[in-house]
């Protein structure tokens, strides 16, 4: 059962509600928050047969000393302008494309080197203590963003599992469903999406699950119904609608190094000094901003994470 | 009565392509990355007007319809207006006039470069595109504007190189450019061979009408 709180957001996000969701969407929205968890997939088909919609609930949440004050980004561009292949790899598209993409039901197996592999259902993570973080996000292409994500550690998830001494990496994997997800008909990336994070990346207190962002579960284009979020690495690090977590030994290749080894590092820390071999990487344009600002080093997370890289070639591990 | 409509029609139908734009901005419609939509626009109409350009010479040699020519300079000045478009807003709205960044990037990245260049060629073919310089210029002329072709060229590589991973939409400009450049050469072929059977057969009464060869 999903309980409502009296807003967190200001009335005037909720406004604008109205803008970005079609009405379908927020009436299936509105009927399934009214139907409650248990009735939901029965009414939800009732109301709208082929879409079932979580997106829009609202969450619980406490709030964390690690967000940042500046201005966030509005909803509407959060939703609206997104790097999701697997729906299309036009940024303007996924909005539309998600908008009748099911996470429900949906599990995460967490398995590989670890004593207790678990399988977890999405409504259980839900349940736990969230945090909103509001953090930078960085995208390779030269943009960034502001966004007030609702989540909570990878740390404690993997510490569920209790990795083995041998797991020196974890290994993040998307769901592979070329009927819902369209973008995956075509091979332009070699699916499923796969990320990786070193084990001790994975345990930092930055590197969040995301479950929702401004207070609500998270819209389907941007990686409903759970996603990664490491906010001193490049945005194509959070790996969005995972279904498998794995604790492995060796390194594991993600998606965008397998397509360009020379252009997509494994790391991939946000490196003003360090250009992609296309285009700088020393300045970016901050969503709703005319001109552009300068990169920070590690996204200007350096405080928290540089140590964890102190000795590294960082020109050679971009 | 052709040439009375369809110049003025053909010269708003090509504003067209700005308007959206600016009616766009002026609603702020263009998106959450206005600049980057305003830099796409203006790089896509330019490779269209440039396709268009130099579609007209096949055009009019296939369907014999050979008043097209007079609708050629017009194509080619709107690809200079929209590359110069595009290019100011590199420079201004994106760049915001950093000399310095724009020149490291021109120097390091080479899909940069390369849609420089491309720029900059245009510029001597829209200054001598008047009818004064046409005559002035006489049989220069026409080689000086074959570079147009090094602009379409250089125009679909900086596209190619620009894009992350999907390349269907620039691979599609490269076929259509493929297409028109081939057309030439088999032209060229054709007219060399036809040449060098007249100097076989001396006899052959020689019916010498100068086409215009582009």
């Amino acid at each position: 059962m999903f309980i409502k709180k009296p807003s967190d957001i200001s009335s005037s996000e909720i406004t604008s509600r109205d803008i970005y969701l079609n009405r379908r969407s927020f009436i299936a929205g509105a009927g399934a928050l009214a139907a409650g968890a248990l009735a939901y997939n029965k009414f939800g088909r009732i109301l709208s047969p082929s879409e079932s919609v979580l997106a829009g609930t609202k969450l619980d949440y406490s709030k964390s000393s690690f967000s940042t004050s500046e201005t966030e980004t509005p909803l509407k561009d959060i939703t609206h302008y997104n790097n999701y292949y697997e729906f299309s790899t036009d940024k303007y598209e996924p909005a539309d494309l998600a908008k009748n993409f099911n996470t429900r039901p949906w599990t995460i197996k967490v398995e590989g080197l670890v004593n207790k592999p678990q399988t977890v259902d999405i409504d259980t993570l839900l349940k736990q203590h969230l945090e909103e973080r509001i953090y930078r996000m960085r995208c390779v292409e030269g943009w960034s963003m502001v966004i007030p994500w609702i989540g909570f550690p990878l740390s404690t998830l993997l510490s569920q599992v209790e990795p083995n001494s041998k797991a020196k990496f974890v290994q993040f994997t998307t769901l592979y469903d070329p009927k819902r997800f369209p973008g995956q008909q075509r091979s332009v990336l070699d699916w499923p999406y796969v990320e990786g994070l070193r084990m001790d990346e994975a345990m930092h207190p930055l590197t969040i699950l995301a479950v929702g962002l401004y207070g609500e579960t998270l819209p389907n284009q941007d990686g409903a119904p759970v996603r990664l979020v490491v906010p001193w690495k490049y945005g194509f690090k959070g790996i969005k609608a995972i279904v498998n977590i794995k604790l492995v030994e060796k390194q594991p290749v993600s998606t965008w190094t397998k397509a360009g080894p020379n252009e997509y590092g494994f790391y991939s820390n946000v490196n003003p000094n360090v250009d992609h071999p296309r285009w700088s990487q020393a300045k970016e344009r901050r969503i709703g901003e005319f001109t552009k600002r300068p990169t920070l080093m590690y996204n200007g997370y350096g405080d928290q994470v540089a140590s964890m890289y102190n000795g590294m070639d960082l020109k050679k591990n971009f | 009565m052709k040439a009375k409509y369809l110049k003025p029609a053909i010269f708003l139908a090509s504003l067209v392509p700005l308007g959206r734009l600016v009616w766009k901005a002026y609603n702020s419609d263009l998106g959450a990355n206005p600049i980057q939509v305003i830099t796409w626009s203006t790089g896509t109409w330019t490779l269209v007007f440039l396709m268009l350009t130099l579609s007209i010479t096949p055009l009019r040699q296939l369907t014999k319809q050979y008043w097209l020519i007079q609708y050629r300079r017009m194509l080619g000045l709107f690809a200079f207006f929209y590359g110069g478009l595009h290019f100011t807003t590199y420079f201004w709205l994106d760049q915001f006039f950093d000399l310095h960044s724009i020149a490291k990037d021109i120097v390091k990245r080479p899909f940069i470069t390369v849609g420089f260049s491309a720029f900059v060629l245009m510029i001597p073919l829209a200054l001598t595109s008047t009818q004064r310089s046409i005559r002035w210029l006489g049989k220069r002329w026409q080689v000086l504007h074959r570079l147009i072709y090094a602009t379409a060229i250089l125009g679909v590589v900086h596209y190619i190189w620009l894009v992350k991973k999907d390349i269907r939409k620039p691979v599609i400009y490269a076929i259509i450019l493929g297409i028109l450049l081939l057309y030439r050469v088999i032209v060229w072929v054709t007219k060399q061979t036809r040449d060098r059977a007249r100097i076989d057969q001396p006899t052959t009464p020689i019916n010498h009408k100068a086409v215009p060869a582009d």
